[in-house]
């Protein structure tokens, strides 16, 4: 039993050549092969996925039958929710994210919570402060972050999808990272009730897949407006797979004059251009478009984002739920609390975002960061008035090893440099596997205008139909 | 030197919609301690804020009324700082664009009308109440507060008497009210006041360093506060020292204003944008609908009870201060009874009893209509107004009706002159000393004799008319 397609899975479900108890257990088994060693999981309740399968009927959603697991800063009702955070090592949710109810509803069935950098502050998932996740194409190498153990769940072949969310790559960076498709919905697209704020401004829930198929046939299930997010679009309900066969005739590829390729590795870049060759092979033209404000992109991202979290994350206190430090007095017992719960990168955000968003830098900084903002969303605004997708690599460089990037933040920083952007300008964007080098995984990213989600899944469909490179075995995965 | 007192007030109050600004909790902070709290406001991980429609009709009301500038474009910002009570680490709270902007209310001083100018009404959140054990071992939390909508409503610098604090504060309180926006009642915290308050030499144009006063729980103990902080500051200045910027606490028991911390301390509150709302925007059709639907205010009301009814200012005053009574009064006089004498009742008697037990105009035990028969009763003459009061008496006691009183208790008034005419006689008759005196000219000498017949009627009879009869019955003796 393949855990690698949603579309069989769900086929073979509603054949009834299968049952939902059957994935589950094929699931489970593979966390137990597996994932000692990858270490994608921090919270697999057997019990629950079991009798969760059990209880699903084969006609009951869009999703009857389907394994999959969710980021650890996806609240689930009862289940323990950590945002891989000492500061949360015991905190079970009174309430299930909006997420996690449709995902039930569809059939889903939950096995896991995967790992992840803590609290989503991060590009390699080494800053959780539980585990290490490995990246499946090599175990010594990262699987990139924040959502790693999601992206490494699925290239194992672990489970069919899952859940990761994405602030500014956190998604399409360890998708590249580990071969898997990895789409970042327009900011509103998906809720985020229920899903631990990192940057509010900047958070996107969204899936892992194998196919832009099976990508499409999840956002059917988690799309839509959410009465309890008030930031989510008012958007009518569409089917994310209608476009998928419309293959790329006459579609305007756009690609990017001087696109910054500090730090690019040329194999990368290399690997993106042949994805983007075959594309036009198919019938897509190419035009050249220009974003002038994308080397600010990384300094925009990086006030905004602490700044949201900084105050995002004042609520651990150590008052209601979490880590509480026993300590003489109450401030004291904030500080504890705090100081014993939050890992360093954490804490290194905290600080920039307090900064920036105090009294006389904030002009300088937040509000600059603001107007910043607002300028490459307008970049993007009028680059898609001359194309329908944008293409570039997801990231400068393949996974690299555990430790290399760990101590010097500003490198870490630039890893994101081709994803940020789109969080900033509230698009859409994915990455779809498009070759490996040295064995590892390049990721091409497709990126679109505001709610056009179906022209980046009907681009990449239409290039994981033609893509021709060699695809090694995962050295950590369900053997096939 | 003579000093001038610039005050400026800040006040929050409550908004009693159904369910709190941000979360479909019930807002009623009286429940037992934490039974109103749910993930959002309890700042659960990845709980958000939904903007409830009723506080934001609410806080446009009160905006409209104190006559405010309505910025139509709005939008909501994060406070940010620490307090066990803050569940989330921030309140949500409006900084550069609040709901209303530039009104005033206006207040009598003196017998002279004066314009306070109003700064900023904004929408917030309330935090939860926290009680700390006196020996510091321990803090309780109860978040059913939490999240319960507030308006802050930021006055100019313009007052300039601790006794013009208190009637801006009384001025609020009744436009509250009458715009049912909330109960206002500052003993149970649902009105808050802080107030700053500083001096300066007259003539001079700048401000002096102000003290922030809190903790005032009362609008007696508002005024109180400042007249104490006025002489402090009075004396620090003339001593040749410098008032120190800081916050002061209200003591009750000593009835003085105590330091509490110096502002060079003040929180950086970090303010910024709440990414987790949208703006508020706040169309024509709204604003229009909230205009129009605002009710008379006590000012207007006032006026047109003098102008109007004839009634004297105090009245005009006293019965509109509460729209409850108000509106109590409106519905006495809607019985076509007189204005003035209906004034009387309800001034009196009316809230005399009501103050008397603590109860609410809603809860007054003579309903308004009759309240209005009672009048009528006397003003026909079938009761003398003595009999009125013992009718009245009983009207509270039992929320009959005063003509099923006088009906039950035999009280109707003998303005007949065929039966008073033998009761008369009779008097007459047994008091020849009495009428000699009278005709002689002592003219107290009727008055004993009024006294016999009312005494000889059980009181029933008309005084006026037993008057009449007596002198006309003497003088044809």
């Amino acid at each position: 039993m393949k855990l690698n397609s949603v579309k069989e899975i769900l086929a073979s479900v509603h054949k009834g050549e299968t049952t939902a108890a059957d994935w589950a257990k094929a699931s489970l088994d593979a966390v137990r092969k597996v994932d000692g060693e990858l270490e994608a999981f921090l919270t697999v309740d057997e019990d629950a996925a079991l009798s969760r399968a059990e209880a699903t009927t084969a006609d009951q959603g869009g999703l009857a039958g389907v394994p999959y697991a969710l980021k650890d800063n996806i609240c689930t009702q009862g289940m323990l929710t950590t945002a891989a955070s000492r500061i949360l090592e015991n905190y079970i949710p009174p309430y299930n994210a909006t997420v996690a109810n449709l995902l039930n509803d569809a059939g889903g069935v939950l096995i896991g919570k995967t790992n992840l950098d803590e609290f989503a502050m991060g590009s390699t998932t080494e800053t959780s402060a539980f585990k290490k996740t490995k990246n499946p194409y090599a175990k010594g190498r990262v699987p990139g972050g924040s959502s790693g153990g999601s992206a490494a769940a699925v290239a194992a072949g672990i489970v069919p999808f899952a859940l990761g969310s994405d602030t500014g790559g956190s998604i399409r960076q360890p998708a590249a990272f580990c071969g898997v498709f990895g789409l970042k919905p327009t900011y509103g697209r998906v809720s985020r009730y229920g899903l631990i704020a990192f940057a509010s401004s900047l958070d996107q829930i969204g899936p892992f897949t194998n196919t832009a198929e099976d990508a499409a046939i999840v956002m059917n299930a988690i799309s839509g407006y959410d009465q309890y997010d008030s930031t989510s679009a008012k958007v009518e309900h569409e089917d994310f797979t209608q476009d998928l066969g419309l293959g790329v005739k006459g579609l305007r590829i756009g690609i990017v004059r001087n696109l910054p390729e500090e730090g690019l590795n040329p194999a990368v870049k290399q690997a993106v251009d042949a994805a983007i060759h075959k594309l036009e092979g198919e019938g897509a033209t190419v035009v050249e478009v220009d974003l002038p404000h994308s080397e600010y992109a990384v300094a925009t991202y990086y006030l905004i984002a602490p700044a949201e979290a900084s105050s995002n994350l004042s609520r651990y206190d150590g008052v209601r739920f979490g880590r509480r430090a026993e300590a003489k007095s109450m401030i004291d017992m904030f500080e504890q609390s705090r100081s014993q719960g939050f890992g360093m990168e954490v804490k290194r955000r905290i600080i920039i975002g307090t900064y920036a968003l105090s009294s006389g830098y904030y002009d300088a900084y937040y509000k600059r960061a603001q107007q910043m903002r607002t300028l490459i969303r307008r970049d993007y605004e009028k680059a898609f008035e001359q194309c329908d997708v944008i293409l570039m690599p997801t990231t400068p460089t393949t996974a690299f090893p555990f430790g290399e990037k760990s101590d010097d933040p500003l490198a870490m920083y630039l890893n994101d440099i081709y994803t940020i952007p789109a969080n900033l300008a509230g698009i859409p964007g994915a990455s779809v596997p498009c070759g490996f080098v040295d064995g590892l995984p390049v990721g091409l990213q497709v990126l679109a205008k505001p709610f056009a989600e179906r022209t980046i899944l009907r681009v990449a469909h239409a290039y994981e139909q033609v893509r021709d490179f060699s695809w090694p075995q995962p050295e950590l995965g369900v053997a096939e | 030197m003579n000093y001038e007192t610039i005050i400026g007030l800040e006040v929050h109050v409550e908004l009693k919609t159904e369910t709190k600004i941000f979360c479909g909790c019930k807002n009623d902070s009286n429940s037992e301690p934490n039974t109103n709290v749910c993930p959002v406001c309890m700042g659960h991980p990845g709980a958000l804020p939904v903007l409830n429609r009723q506080a934001v009709e609410l806080a446009l009301r009160a905006a409209t009324a104190l006559n405010c500038t309505i910025n139509q474009q709005s939008k909501f910002d994060r406070k940010n700082y620490f307090y066990p009570d803050s569940p989330k680490g921030y309140q949500i709270s409006q900084f550069d664009k609040p709901i209303g902007e530039h009104g005033y209310i206006e207040i009598e001083v003196g017998g002279e009308k004066k314009r306070i100018g109003i700064t900023r009404l904004h929408l917030e959140e309330d935090a939860g109440k926290s009680t700390h054990a006196p020996d510091g071992s321990h803090t309780l939390v109860d978040f059913n507060r939490t999240g319960v909508p507030l308006i802050e409503i930021v006055s100019e610098p313009d007052i300039r008497t601790p006794e013009e604090a208190r009637l801006y504060l009384e001025a609020l309180k009744s436009i509250m009210q009458y715009c049912d926006v909330s109960d206002c009642k500052m003993e149970e915290g649902s009105l808050r006041c802080d107030a700053n308050v500083s001096l300066r030499p007259v003539g001079e144009t700048k401000f002096g360093n102000k003290a922030e006063l809190k903790n005032m729980n009362s609008f007696r103990n508002v005024q109180r506060g400042l007249e104490y902080e006025v002489e402090r500051q009075t004396a620090v200045y003339e001593e040749g020292g410098e008032v120190v910027q800081e916050t002061r606490r209200f003591d009750e028991a000593t009835q003085t204003t105590i330091s509490m911390r110096s502002k060079e301390e003040a929180h950086d509150y970090r303010y910024f944008p709440e990414p987790d709302l949208v703006d508020l925007a706040i169309d024509d059709a709204w604003l229009n609908r909230v205009r129009a639907e605002l009710p008379e205010l006590p000012l207007a009301k006032r006026t047109r009870y003098e102008q109007e009814l004839g009634l004297p200012a105090y009245d005009a005053g006293v019965l509109t201060a509460d729209p409850l009574v108000a509106q109590y009064y409106e519905r006495v006089i809607a019985e076509n009874v007189d204005a003035k004498a209906a004034s009387n009742w309800v001034m009196s008697d009316i809230l005399g009893g009501l103050n008397n037990e603590g109860k609410s105009p809603a809860e007054c035990p003579i309903s308004p209509e009759n309240l209005a028969g009672l009048i009528q009763e006397v003003s026909s003459g079938k009761i003398s107004s003595k009999q009125a009061r013992d009718v009245f008496k009983t009207m509270w006691e039992t929320g009959k009706s005063a003509s099923a009183i006088i009906k039950e208790q035999g009280m109707e008034q003998i303005s007949d002159a065929s039966v008073l005419g033998p009761i008369l006689d009779e008097v007459l008759a047994k008091n020849e000393k009495s009428v000699a005196d009278y005709k002689g000219g002592k003219d107290r000498a009727l008055g004993a004799l009024v006294g016999q017949v009312m005494k000889a009627t059980k009181g029933k009879a008309n005084p006026a008319l037993v008057n009449q009869l007596l002198i006309e019955k003497i003088q044809a003796l």
